[in-house]
């Protein structure tokens, strides 16, 4: 069979009369320029020393995490912090390789990061057990960069607006470059924010846009699809019923509670389909994930990591900054520069234009703020520049702006005005939006005169 | 989206087994049959050079539980794989690779059964090719021997084996596809939204009648009737309207915008939300569902193809020459039975899903008739023909490799021709040096740079000319042969995604080199 061993071929021997090591590879690379390289690109024992030194934070320990510590620390990395809350599911062994049937129930970040360590001599990965949001600004300002690979948008929102928040023009070491990848099925994108300076997350929020809810009203008086049958068992049916006290996506015996309740309604309507793993599917929202889509998009990730961090040839960042993966139908990619918005929420100096039917009440402009893919705000709390107009917390400031959640938003804005939204779970950012009349405000409307006079009361 | 499958082999009720739930993420991509499938393969990794990328193809195939899996390399592990392959650790050092990775490897899934080959320093790959086991698919990983390639030619020929070699060094990499004969797909997964085929201009009279019932005095219907009436109905509704008045369907783009302009006439406004949904639905359909239904270039190749004696006594061929029987005869394909979710009380919607679903159950019994007519057509399942029904409209044909020296020039000429125009048409810079390059050290281990140009040149003469040509083969020369861990990960991740297309039969594999740019992060596909 083949005798291609390289170790055995002399003329292939040490690079430049050095005895061949473990990072021979990586070192053919790192120790020689490249004539696509930047010109004043170094490359010898300092800047192999300072690339050494480099602290990389991983965000995430699941199906990319894994994947994500495993090159980093093939690609000579030697410091590696890694965050994550979860812990280990069975659901989880088809493509997260850093973890066995054994560890199911442990925390993913320590496994993790034990498993890497002992296989890669001479990495220090330190495992986080918590909640990005649980970590302060100093812990991050420690890294030299940042690799996400989550499957929260709202996580990769709050480290966005965290990362562009900590950036001081004064001291360039504030800017970290945040590297997230993300996967569904076959399909995937990487992409490489510089924070202030190039498109960030939250300029390129449309690009995923949340899934439109059925209404209600199609749960309650005309199912049509199993999925249908299934949401009513989930939110209507078990909220009457209450079998258990509190519902766990992850017990059988919840997920076949909701399926019968799904089958008799499905039954009742004439419908097939309901299924077990259907059922959870949709209580779950689950989402398909393979370990080759996790291994295209976390290594894409590394990579240009690594180049970030060597210089060994030009990274994405200033120029091209996104990758589209698509592996259905053949294989796809499309790389490109998504543009930096000047009316961005989180790193533009220009509030976002924002159409609002000044009919609406205020309760119900927040309802729509949730499903507006550019917006996509939870748990807003609103002001304009006079007053609150709805504050999630605390208490007592809730208590005082509830009132106005029945108010019309024509009544309580003009039209043209600025308002600040904040949403804890997206971090400090407060997001400025200059909210445009779509529709003239109808100011008296005869039913509507009686409540406002209740309210001035 | 990606479409959800649900698994059909699990009692509704019953809860998951265990290995359903270890699988669940993937079932949900690929279904039961498709991991049936995974796990009836055995697979053979022929590895050499600096070992990397063949190792990160198998580990996602063992995860998602291929049957079994042998790796043959001859090396013994030195330092150096410890800085580049995961799959090895520090008491491996010394010891057989393929022992070492085999092992490593096993370990990530239980279900898995792992070799390793040779086990004896005698044995040599002759021996390998000739036990009783037969191999699936065959990968490997350049650069290699000639003579162990040709082994594993001879072997994939003879077996009909299909072979994918790959190839990554630096930041570069290639995969290349072998597939013999040519290799029918008919489960090709296409997106939700462009399956929907509701046969709005040739509706049968099931069809036509429910709908008539339902518009009958449309006019007159209350608010909540009107407001729930399915939008496929009112398109009928509309469409027997305008033929009527203007003799035939509408058919050009003015037509069809005059026609939307009617629906949304017809739609009362005077209502709490100032409108009606399944008027809204309607009028965004027209444009998709008012047009004939014609045959996909792909379905056209399939009915086009003069299949061989050999093949045209597989299910898929005799299959295929029912279909197209069946559109002879008709002008159309088998009904694929599904109808799109829409605003309409339950009742109504279960029916219309009825009349569909019988349409396409009389379609795919005409075929099946047809099938059992045909030599051989005795033996096949009733199921299948089911299954390429529904599929029929997106069925397609991937041809086998056929390459020539020849080829690989016009391909160089034709993409240095769009690198000279790249500028002008801003698009991005050909990856076909990539491929020349990596392509010239296929059998060497490392070379120079004018080494991998002068090899270049034999097959494309004139190529070192072309300064792209002389940079990119300095970055491969740079390399020294050697991976790097993440170009291997990367590839080893779109290389194991096209082995299990392959292995399942279900999706599209990609038609057959991609070669991969780590500088650019860009892929391109070329057909060799």
């Amino acid at each position: 069979m083949s005798q291609l061993v390289m170790v055995e071929n002399i003329n292939l021997g040490g690079v430049g009369g050095r005895p061949k090591s473990r990072w021979t590879y990586l070192d053919n690379i790192r120790r020689s320029a490249g004539p696509f390289c930047d010109p004043d690109a170094e490359f010898g024992d300092e800047s192999i020393a300072m690339f050494d030194s480099f602290k990389v934070l991983v965000i995430g320990a699941g199906g990319l995490g894994c994947e994500i510590l495993k090159n980093l620390a093939l690609s000579g990395f030697k410091n590696i912090h890694v965050i994550d809350m979860d812990t280990i599911d069975v659901s989880n062994l088809n493509r997260q390789f850093l973890f066995r049937a054994s560890d199911v129930g442990k925390g993913k970040a320590e496994v993790a990061a034990k498993f890497v360590m002992n296989r890669v001599q001479g990495v220090k990965i330190t495992p986080h057990n918590c909640k990005i949001q649980d970590k302060d600004d100093d812990f991050y300002m420690q890294f030299t960069l940042i690799v996400c690979g989550l499957d929260s948008i709202e996580a990769r929102r709050w480290i966005n607006s965290t990362l562009v928040d900590l950036v001081d023009p004064e001291n360039p070491e504030s800017l970290k470059p945040l590297i997230d990848g993300g996967t569904e099925g076959f399909k995937g994108q990487s992409r490489v924010v510089l924070p202030t300076m190039t498109s960030c997350l939250e300029c390129q929020l449309d690009m995923h846009a949340p899934r439109a809810a059925v209404p209600l009203c199609t749960l309650a008086t005309i199912p049509r699809q199993p999925e249908h049958c299934i949401e009513w068992a989930h939110i209507i049916a078990w909220e009457k019923e209450h079998p258990f006290p509190k519902l766990d996506n992850d017990d059988p015996e919840h997920i076949k509670w909701l399926t019968e309740k799904a089958l008799a309604r499905a039954k009742e309507f004439n419908i097939s389909g309901v299924t077990y793993s259907l059922t959870q599917g949709v209580v779950k929202n689950i989402i398909p994930a393979i370990a080759s889509t996790n291994a295209v998009i976390a290594a894409s990730c590394c990579n240009e990591a690594f180049k970030i961090a060597t210089s060994t040839n030009p990274a994405l960042g200033m120029e091209e900054n996104y990758m589209m993966y698509s592996g259905n139908d053949s294989i796809y990619t499309y790389t490109f520069k998504h543009e930096k918005k000047d009316d961005c929420p989180v790193c533009g100096n220009v509030a976002r234009t924002l159409p609002v039917d000044p009919n609406l009440t205020l309760q119900e402009f927040i309802e729509t703020l949730a499903a507006r893919p550019e917006a996509q705000l939870k748990k807003p709390s609103i002001r304009t520049e006079e007053k609150s107009l709805y504050f999630q917390s605390p208490a007592s400031l809730e208590l005082k702006t509830r009132r106005n959640l029945k108010l019309k938003m024509g009544k309580l804005v003009e039209n043209g005005e600025e308002i600040g939204i904040t949403d804890p779970s997206l971090g400090q950012v407060s997001f400025r939006f200059k909210l445009k009349f779509s529709k003239v405000f109808v100011k008296v409307a005869m039913v509507e005169e009686k409540t406002k006079g209740e309210e001035a009361k | 989206m990606t479409e959800i499958i649900a698994d059909q082999t699990t009692p509704i009720l019953q809860g998951p087994t265990d290995k359903e739930k270890k699988y669940d993420r993937q079932l949900r991509l690929w279904a039961s049959n498709g991991q049936r499938a995974l796990e009836d393969s055995h697979v053979l990794l022929v590895n050499t050079g600096s070992g990397s990328v063949g190792i990160e193809t198998l580990k996602n195939l063992v995860l998602p539980g291929i049957g079994k899996f042998t790796i043959a390399d001859t090396n013994i592990v030195a330092e150096e794989d410890l800085g580049v392959n995961f799959f090895i650790d520090e008491e491996g050092l010394g010891k057989s690779r393929a022992e070492v990775c085999m092992k490593l490897l096993q370990e990530l899934n239980p279900d898995v059964k792992g070799d390793w080959f040779p086990k004896q320093k005698t044995d040599s790959m002759t021996n390998l090719f000739q036990s009783e086991e037969m191999f699936t698919l065959i990968i490997c990983a350049l650069p290699i021997e000639a003579e162990t390639l040709k082994l594993v030619k001879v072997y994939c020929h003879k077996f009909q084996v299909p072979l994918v070699s790959i190839h990554s060094a630096g930041f570069y990499s290639y995969f290349r596809i072998h597939l013999h004969g040519n290799f029918p797909i008919v489960d090709t997964h296409p997106d939700s939204t462009a399956t929907t085929d509701l046969r709005l201009l040739t509706p049968w009279p099931e069809l036509s009648g429910f709908a008539a019932s339902l518009t009958e005095s449309i006019e007159n219907l209350d608010a909540h009737q009107h407001g729930h009436i399915p939008y496929l109905v009112l398109l009928l509704h509309y469409l027997k309207e305008w033929k009527q008045c203007h003799g035939e369907y509408p058919s050009t783009y003015n037509d069809k915008k005059a026609f939307r302009d009617t629906v949304t006439a017809g739609a009362r406004t005077v209502t709490p939300e100032g409108g009606e949904e399944n008027f809204d639905e309607a009028v965004a359909a027209v444009l998709k569902t008012v047009s004939p239904t014609t045959l996909s270039s792909a379905v056209k190749e399939v009915f086009d193809y003069e299949p061989t004696e050999v093949e045209l006594k597989s299910d898929f061929w005799i299959i295929v020459d029912a279909v197209k029987k069946f559109y002879a005869k008709h002008g159309e394909l088998p009904l694929p039975g599904s109808v799109p979710d829409m605003k309409a009380q339950s009742s109504v919607y279960v029916e219309l899903q009825t009349i569909y679903k019988s349409k396409a159950k009389q379609d795919a019994t005409e075929i099946l008739e047809t099938v059992r007519g045909q030599e051989g057509g005795n033996n096949i399942d009733a199921a299948e023909v089911d299954t390429f029904c529904k599929n029929a409209a997106f069925i397609k044909l991937i041809h086998g490799a056929g390459g020539s020296s020849k080829c690989i020039r016009s391909i160089a000429e034709e993409q240095f021709q769009a690198d000279r125009d790249a500028e002008v048409m801003m698009t991005p810079l050909s990856l076909f040096p990539i491929y020349l390059a990596l392509a010239s050290t296929s059998y060497v281990a490392s070379a120079t740079s004018s080494e991998i140009l002068a090899t270049i040149e034999e097959t494309v003469p004139g190529a070192s000319s072309q300064e792209r040509v002389v940079q990119v083969v300095e970055e491969v020369a740079r390399a020294r042969g050697g991976e790097l861990h993440n170009i291997s990960a990367l590839t080893g991740g779109m290389a194991s995604q096209e082995i299990i297309k392959i292995i399942t039969k279900q999706y599209i594999p990609m038609d057959n080199t991609c070669v991969f740019d780590g500088i650019k992060s860009s892929t391109q596909i070329f057909r060799i």
